[in-house]
């Protein structure tokens, strides 16, 4: 890596750090919606800054501005004190922006090499490619940036998304970038990863670069900001060294929150099990048994990509168990296909997490995405009875607060990334399923809607449905279950109850399960 | 961060193991060729009691050679998530010109081939252009310029005819032996270069995501345009070698490469979707599909249903490659 030093810390004139880049004024639609309304944002060279807000309070706008992925309708953008109009993002990098962004950029059916060097191949003096040194050159690079355990002749799209969010961090940081921009950068990593990350970040920042982060999870932002920036509805609210989590929910919901985790009822002590799983075996699924009853969230933790996600997809009949025995209501079930889980006898639901590839169909209107697995109940004859259906759509956008005016017409893209999450809950919750397996859909959520989904959960289970829960947050996990299975290679290693979950505990016990080996 | 030299590479499988999960479509469509070439001999051995002579070999080769230069020319374009149905038009309009001007010298010869070739890349470069400028479907755009490129095949020569000079064949297709696998080689040369180029690379990335290939700096419209040229000149030199051994020019007989092309690229297990897959595949495609007329040939079925039979190969082909794919995946 070549050494730029930042002339401005270094010379010593300069009393604090430098603006390393600013915007002021800045404003930007799309159709009909303001995203950002003369919107302020500066940080500064040697500091970590933190960008926070709402779903669709601007942050990622700002972010795509300032990377010059997105043009300002009106402001001016100043990057080391100069005023520029950023034609591209190449333009963006030259000037030492570097972008991760929310949507990944890697390359899919290319190794993860090819991805790392991209327009940086070894060449030979024919300068031809040298496709065999990629392998190695990928593999000093990885261990540079102090990452174990990814080959980088494997295709990214058979890694799992925290690696690939890995290996997307590290090829920004391959360009040397002086401002450094990371939209939602640990939403997709597990505890590890995140403190890989921040590792690398405290790096950065003791060089003299500017680094700016935007995160949903409160504890990352104390943990490693040095200043925060609240934005709210497109709009700038302030900037500050400190702010506690209640006044930070205050300031970017406008409403405040009194408490973020809800009382979790306590499930009847005789209540009836709802789902009984024995010896499940199948893809990185090894003998698996567990049992849930109505009125519980049973919690599945362990380290992140221990086959929590396989569980979820076998038992949802998405992959196909080899062996074991699934009991819905104390009758043994066979699941082929999610139909059957579906099915409104057995009532198995999956919410899954990554809402862009595998739930929703982001150019289709609310009310055709939430009526999908519905819509026989609300049709004659094969024909769709909108009256009907547009009755049940109405009552779940109220219920889940889902803000859209315009059910029939409004894409599901255009919604914030809460509301199509809600979107998607409020799918499955129309098929009325007994057990839905909940798989980390708090993930890139912000602070308002994933208080809105706790009280749903609680409301779920006081109508006496059984959860089962997966986050990539442990916090979270901690606070949200009566129970939490720790899951190691597919295997359960461990179980937390009642008071002893928390979340020094649950790492502790992940740690400790996975010591073992 | 010191960069640590001991440490251990982690390697999920082995080099072989990787190919062989990542190239399973390649390595399927070489077991397909294999599999017809042997059923072929085996008839033929059957039939005639005795080996392939050169000649079989000879034919073989030079039957297969304008389609596999068509194949490859189709697999980048496929590579990039397009398609390109013009590749009949180019065909028809470099051979009708060459057919319709070369003489028998060495130098008309040599320089109605770099014409016939200019022919195409310039062909290519006007479908490139309106792809990548205009940004219009390339299944849209190679449709409207098929329908152009053949019409001014038909303008150029309305009813079959021409001429090709016989000594053109002697370079172009030897009658002694399969001499003419030694195009194929340097096609291969030309790929394996080519797999080694920025171009290259942008034409995975572009097939990968554009939008990604994009935002990590790859220009995609110029490489856009530069793979319709590649394109267009490799199907013009498929079109040379097809003039070459029918010694003569048709405007109206390259209409089956553009099936053909489309489906050596699937047998050669390229995917659809872009970004995915090898040129490699595509030459053993080309040659597995050549080899199916003379294959019925031998086993005593009518021509007429060479396109029904070359059809169900397809089929086959295509179920068999999503049964490899599935337990591939499985493994993996």
């Amino acid at each position: 890596m070549t050494e730029r030093p930042v002339q401005t810390i270094l010379d010593g004139t300069e009393p604090r750090t430098s603006r390393a880049i600013e915007a002021s004024g800045v404003s930007k639609h799309f159709g009909g919606v303001q995203a950002l309304r003369s919107a302020s944002f500066s940080a500064d060279f040697g500091e970590v800054h933190a960008l926070v807000g709402e779903n669709g309070a601007g942050k990622s706008t700002m972010i795509k501005i300032l990377s010059a992925v997105l043009a300002p309708d009106e402001g001016t953008v100043r990057v080391k004190g100069d005023e520029v109009s950023l034609a591209s993002p190449l333009e963006a990098r030259r000037l030492g922006v570097g972008t991760v962004f929310q949507e990944l950029t890697l390359l899919p059916w290319m190794t993860v090499a090819e991805n790392l060097l991209l327009g940086n191949e070894p060449l030979s003096r024919t300068r031809l490619i040298r496709r065999r040194q990629l392998p190695a050159r990928a593999d000093e690079i990885l261990a540079g940036y102090g990452v174990e355990g990814i080959d980088p002749l494997e295709l990214v799209a058979s890694l799992p998304l925290a690696q690939r969010q890995t290996i997307e961090i590290v090829r920004t940081l391959l360009r040397d970038p002086e401002i450094l921009f990371l939209d939602e950068p640990t939403s997709a990593l597990g505890e590890r990863e995140v403190e890989w990350l921040f590792g690398l970040v405290r790096d950065l920042r003791e060089r003299g670069r500017c680094i700016i982060f935007t995160s949903h999870r409160w504890g990352e932002v104390v943990n490693i900001a040095d200043r925060i920036t609240v934005f709210r509805n497109g709009e700038f609210v302030t900037t500050r060294e400190h702010m506690d989590e209640a006044e930070a929910v205050t300031l970017m919901t406008g409403r405040t929150i009194e408490r973020m985790y809800p009382e979790l009822p306590r499930p009847a002590q005789d209540a009836e099990v709802a789902l009984d799983v024995r010896d499940l075996r199948g893809a990185r699924v090894d003998g698996v048994s567990f049992q849930v009853r109505r009125g519980e969230i049973l919690g599945v933790g362990g380290l992140a990509g221990q086959g929590q996600r396989d569980l979820f997809m076998t038992l949802f009949a998405a992959r196909r168990p080899s062996g074991g025995e699934i009991s819905v209501g104390g009758k043994r079930v066979r699941l082929r296909n999610p139909h059957d889980a579906i099915d409104a006898r057995l009532g198995i639901a999956l919410v899954p997490e990554d809402r862009k590839s595998e739930g929703l169909m982001l150019p289709l209107s609310v009310r055709d995405n939430l009526s999908l697995v519905v819509l026989s109940r609300v049709s004659a004859g094969g024909i769709v009875r909108r009256l009907l259906e547009n009755r049940m759509v109405w009552r779940m956008v109220e219920r889940l607060q889902i803000r859209t005016r315009r059910v029939a017409v409004q894409e599901v893209g255009t919604l914030s990334g809460g509301n199509q999450q809600k979107v998607l809950i409020g799918r499955w919750l129309l098929a009325e399923p007994d057990i839905m397996l909940l798989y980390d859909i708090t993930r890139g959520v912000d602070v308002g809607t994933k208080h809105d989904i706790y009280q749903l959960m609680v409301d779920l289970i006081r109508e006496g449905k059984a959860l089962l829960f997966y986050s990539s947050d442990t916090e979270e996990m901690a606070h949200v279950c009566h129970r939490v299975l720790i899951m190691r290679e597919g295997r359960i290693a461990g179980e937390l109850a009642g008071d002893e979950i928390d979340a020094e505990r649950l790492v502790a016990a992940a740690l400790k399960e996975h010591a073992a080996v | 961060m010191p960069p640590s030299e001991t440490q251990p590479r982690f390697r999920s499988r082995s080099r072989w193991g990787h190919f062989s999960v990542q190239q399973a479509p390649l390595l399927l469509s070489f077991a397909i060729l294999a599999g017809t070439f042997g059923v072929y001999v085996g008839l033929f051995v059957a039939n005639q009691h005795h080996f392939l002579t050169p000649f079989e070999g000879q034919s073989i080769v030079n039957t297969a050679l304008p389609l596999v230069f068509a194949a490859v020319g189709q697999s980048i374009v496929v590579l990039t998530r397009g398609i390109d149905l013009s590749v009949g038009g180019v065909m028809a309009l470099t051979n009708t010109i060459v057919a319709s001007n070369m003489h028998a010298s060495t130098g008309s010869m040599v320089a109605w081939s770099l014409i016939g070739l200019v022919i195409g890349a310039g062909a290519g470069l006007v479908n490139g252009c309106l792809i990548a400028f205009g940004r219009l479907q390339p299944i849209l755009v190679t449709l409207a310029t098929l329908s152009i490129y053949t019409g001014l095949a038909i303008k150029v020569l309305p009813e079959p005819g021409g001429a090709i000079p016989v000594e053109y064949t002697k370079y172009m297709a030897n009658v002694n032996g399969p001499w003419g696998l030694i195009y194929v080689a340097g096609l291969l040369l030309v790929w394996f270069v080519f797999r080694r180029t920025p171009f290259g690379v942008a034409v995975y990335a572009i097939g990968n995501d554009q939008a990604a290939a994009r935002a990590s700096g790859i220009k995609v419209r110029p490489a856009k345009v530069g793979v319709y040229v590649f394109a267009g000149t490799l199907y013009s030199a498929g079109a040379l070698f097809f003039s070459a051994t029918t010694l003569g020019g048709d405007a109206t007989a390259f209409d089956p490469f553009i099936l053909t092309s489309i489906a050596a690229v699937v047998l050669g297990g390229i995917s659809f979707f872009g970004g995915r897959g090898s040129a490699v595949g595509a030459v053993a495609g080309a040659f597995a599909l050549t080899l199916v007329t003379p294959l019925l040939f031998q086993a005593n079925v009518n021509q007429l249903y060479t396109d029904a039979f070359q059809g169900l190969f397809l089929v086959l082909a295509v179920v068999l490659a999503g049964l490899v794919g599935r337990l591939v995946s499985a493994r993996a």
